[in-house]
């Protein structure tokens, strides 16, 4: 069989989103569409899965003209779509998420679940896609709710699946068992559309590539011959350097000190648990995990946002354990939310208003009964030019900026004034390459000027390109800290999978939280 | 190395359309293209009310049914409708009588109105405003019939800014109650309402409010010394209109400024918009709901004294005449800004006014122009009923936001 999608062309207000896009997969072939964020990728499998209605061109199986007017209509024709943000029921069994839309039933519309969990088992076997039937899915692990999405696709017969970022969630060990699986769909006759941003992935499991810039197929490439630094360019348009220049730390005076710190989350489970840590002048400190693992609690701890329950935080020898969000501020923190748009920005405020979120009180934008507007139209427009905001106007609401942009404006807000640490959380998530270079090179900049740093990225190339000094973290501990230099990708893989000795429990008791904060930019 | 590279280049970054410094109307929308949204979408949705108002009027009218399908029937709706609507334009604005009424009915809900803006903007859904009103109207009574010794200009204004405290109480228990227990003011602000009216029935038969020699529930009147003056009684005696009008619009340029140029405003506002980037950026949050529902309670008190100064002079049971519940409607309608709040005043005002005349010439129920007004809040409420009536191109922006955590 072979899937086809000819000349799609998808107009949004402003925007061409896909101009005439051809793309095919064949049963039995992984191709790997390529992209940045914001190249198009997502809009052309909404419209391949019926979500959007292209403008011009067609999808195409086996010679015939599909159209596709709901996602049930593309389910119909043999396309499953496994989404980056799982569609699954969390408080639902596996068995209950795979049937859901599509359940089996005897007769008189009686709910058939025995024969639906026939069908899992027989599934789950053939693929390798080891799952209890009868597990809730708020307790499993986040790999292996995904492999309950692909589950589901292979439910509805499909032929063709399109995986969508599968592997933003995973850790390095669970995503060599998402390729394996891969491969075994692959060996039994499937097409899949492998969506991603990641290079080496793509050399590694595609047997071809496409990729996708501005909305067009700007290329081909063989995953044989083919290498990350060109792909990348192929992709950016344009030389890009992917690695982060950085002479070597000269770590001074501790800045940020934290003793045996434990932190509850929302559902009063300790998030952290006894954690020490400390980040000394002039140097990155990486903290690596997958999603979920206290990160965030740490963050919000460290910060004033959260309340620890014991130990101890000092910024540059001051207790400020439970000190209010502003008083840290005022200490010389800057902070880098890990949601942009969740928290670190109004999308309805302007720029300009964006600009002094966190300092709006200080004397020189308020006179403390009313705004200073004009001084602070003076302070975000010189800030948006020397901080590269790409905007008409420092006028125009948050939400009209692209994702890249958004993060320069938080970048010039929190890195304009002096301070002494910086908490840097997921600093480039969702961003395009250029902007990821962009803030890497101001992090650099400010630990080269003496700036304590805590980085915290799921991204275990961020974590390795920016830091000086690696902490891991795994249900809730701190279970390594590593210089940046005796380490690598596969053991610090490892401890993040909580499976490298000295590590606490294993893989299987530790239930990290599922990714449902995880942001993506959608559409044009 | 077989990258076989296609490269062409594209426009750059997907800017958005440039725009100068924003007017009055755009800060509301926030952006250009949400200028229709501002204005054509309410001016239809009145339209389209008043269109369904006439087949409601039409078709609920006894003598029309037994005429129904007969030509006779059409010239005799057209007759009731163009009676009816000329009759509302005539009450409204067909004279300086016509217009000095509107603004007194105006009044009020506009500043009832701005209440219910202040709590949109951010982010809180003040349903309260009928509770906060007859708090305010009580305690405006209250200081206009005791301190009868303060002389006038300083009395008035003594009854007005007591009728504020009184609201901005009777908000704050409600913000206090999220503020410290979560409470949602949704829930909280309607038990009020009950509670103020409760309170006022009992207030009004206590010995400190009644008439002396009477035994039915209705206070002393105000002193002179505390009425708002009449403004155009050297044109003529009979028209009403009086200061209250200058209060709302005083009032409307405050919250402006309010929202717009004042420190704690944008602290309202980004509260409003994003509950987490404000505790991030700072913000008490807790005591910013305090400090908002003060302030709505505050106007919609200030709409209770408007009413006894300006018009009744004393209190009686439901003095408050559903000021507080057209408040919301009329807030939805100015899209919470105060210049839209005091348009749709406006055109409230004049329905009241011009319902009378409907009544009083036309024998038609005043209760058409309550339909009207419901209808108005309904399209309102509904825009992309609006805009597919109409054909309007969809604005890129999601649906209006009015409040955050429903039931949260």
């Amino acid at each position: 069989m072979k899937l086809e999608l000819r000349g799609i062309t998808k107009r949004f207000p402003g925007v061409i989103a896909n101009d005439s896009v051809d793309l095919e997969v064949g049963s039995g072939e992984i191709l790997a569409l390529l992209g940045e964020n914001g190249a198009g990728k997502s809009t052309l499998m909404n419209v391949l899965y019926g979500l959007y209605s292209a403008d011009e061109g067609d999808v195409v199986i086996d010679g015939q003209v599909q159209h596709f007017d709901s996602p049930s209509d593309a389910i119909a024709a043999g396309i499953g779509m496994v989404h980056q943000h799982f569609m699954l029921v969390p408080v639902f069994s596996v068995v209950e998420n795979v049937v859901l839309g599509d359940e089996p039933t005897s007769w008189g519309g009686i709910l058939n679940l025995r024969q639906g969990r026939k069908r899992l088992i027989e599934i789950s076997e053939r693929y390798g896609l080891a799952v209890d039937p009868d597990a809730i899915i708020e307790d499993l692990p986040v790999g292996v709710q995904q492999r309950v999405e692909i589950i589901k696709v292979l439910f509805r017969e499909a032929n063709f699946l399109v995986l969508d970022e599968p592997t933003a969630v995973l850790t390095p060990q669970e995503v060599a068992d998402l390729f394996e699986i891969l491969r075994g769909l692959r060996a039994d006759g499937k097409g899949i559309i492998f969506i991603t941003h990641k290079l080496n992935e793509v050399v590694e499991i595609a047997d071809r590539i496409s990729v996708l810039r501005r909305g067009k197929i700007v290329g081909h490439a063989d995953p044989a011959t083919a290498d990350p630094q060109s792909l990348a360019e192929l992709m950016v348009g344009r030389p890009v350097d992917l690695v982060v220049d950085k002479a070597s730390a000269e770590p001074g005076e501790p800045i940020l000190e934290i003793e045996n710190l434990t932190v509850l989350d929302d559902r009063a489970h300790a998030a952290v648990n006894d954690v020490s840590l400390t980040v000394r002048r002039g140097e990155v400190l990486g903290i690596a995990g997958v999603q979920g693992n206290g990160q965030s609690e740490l963050v919000e701890a460290i910060t004033g946002l959260r309340d620890p329950l014991a130990g101890r935080i000092s910024i540059a020898g001051d207790d400020t354990t439970g000190d209010s969000p502003r008083s840290i501020h005022r200490r010389g923190v800057a902070h880098i939310p890990e949601d942009r748009q969740r928290m670190g920005l109004v999308l309805e405020f302007t720029i300009a208003e964006n600009m002094v979120l966190d300092g709006y009180y200080a004397d020189e934008y308020s006179s403390g009964i009313a705004m200073r507007w004009d001084d602070i139209h003076d302070t975000a427009g010189r800030l948006a030019e020397r901080y590269d905001v790409r905007t008409p106007s420092i006028d125009v609401p948050a939400s009209t900026l692209s994702g890249g942009n958004q993060q320069k404006v938080i970048v010039a807000r929190e890195f304009s004034r002096p301070v002494d640490l910086i908490v840097a959380s997921q600093p480039t998530r969702g961003l395009d390459v250029g902007s990821i270079e962009y803030i890497h090179g101001q992090v650099v900049a400010q630990r080269n000027e003496g700036t304590a740093v805590l980085l915290v990225s799921t991204e275990l190339d961020e974590v390795l390109a920016l830091s000086d000094r690696i902490a891991v973290m795994f249900d809730g501990r701190i279970v390594a800290v590593l210089n940046r230099d005796e380490t690598d990708a596969t053991e610090l893989g490892l401890y993040m999978a909580g499976s490298a000795p000295g590590a606490s429990g294993n893989g299987n008791d530790a239930v990290p939280d599922r990714a449902d904060d995880e942001t993506e930019e959608v559409g044009p | 190395m077989t990258v076989d590279s296609t490269d062409v280049d594209v426009a750059p970054d997907d800017d958005p359309g440039s725009s100068p410094e924003p007017s009055l109307l755009e800060e509301v929308a926030g952006t250009r293209s949400g200028l229709m949204e501002a204005l054509v979408v309410p001016v239809l949705a009145v339209f389209t009310a008043l269109v369904v108002g006439a087949l409601v009027l039409v078709f609920t009218d006894p003598d029309l049914w037994e005429i129904f399908g007969t030509g006779e029937w059409f010239t005799q709706s057209w007759d009731s409708i163009s009676g009816a609507y000329s009759a509302l334009f005539r009450g409204s604005f067909g004279s300086t009588r016509a217009i000095s009424e509107t603004l007194v009915a105006a009044s009020p809900v506009i500043l009832a109105g701005l209440s219910v803006a202040v709590g949109f903007r951010a982010g809180l859904f003040n349903i309260g405003g009928e509770g906060q009103v007859t708090i305010g109207g009580m305690t405006a009574i209250m200081i206009g019939i005791k301190l009868t010794a303060v002389p006038f200009p300083l009395l008035a204004l003594l009854a007005l800014i007591g009728g504020i405290v009184g609201g901005a109480v009777w908000g704050g228990i409600a913000g206090l109650l999220k503020a410290r227990t979560g409470a949602h003011e949704v829930i909280t602000t309607i038990m009020l309402n009950f509670v103020a009216a409760f309170l006022t029935l009992w207030l009004l038969k206590t010995d400190f409010f009644r008439v002396p020699d009477r035994q039915d529930p209705v206070t002393q009147s105000i002193d002179e010394g505390a009425q708002l003056p009449r403004l155009l009684t050297f044109i003529d005696p009979q028209l009403r209109v009086h200061a209250g009008i200058i209060v709302a619009l005083l009032a409307a340029v405050f919250v402006w400024w309010l929202l717009f140029r004042s420190t704690i405003g944008y602290q309202f506002r980004a509260v409003g918009h994003n509950p987490d980037a404000a505790r991030y950026g700072g913000m008490r949050v807790a005591w910013l709901y305090v400090a908002v529902m003060g302030v709505a309670g505050g106007l919609a008190g200030l709409a209770g004294a408007d009413t006894v100064q300006g018009v009744l002079y004393r209190g009686t049971p439901g003095f408050s005449g559903n000021i507080g519940f057209d408040a919301i409607g009329l807030a939805l309608l100015g899209r919470s800004h105060p210049a839209g709040v005091v348009l749709a005043g406006i055109l409230f005002g004049a329905l009241r006014a011009g319902g009378r005349e409907i009544q009083a010439s036309e024998f038609i129920p005043i209760d058409l122009v309550s339909i009207i007004q419901a209808l108005v809040i309904v399209f309102i409420a509904a825009p992309a009923l609006i805009r597919g009536l109409y054909r309007l191109r969809p604005s890129d922006e999601g649906p209006t936001q009015l409040t955050k955590g429903w039931g949260a």
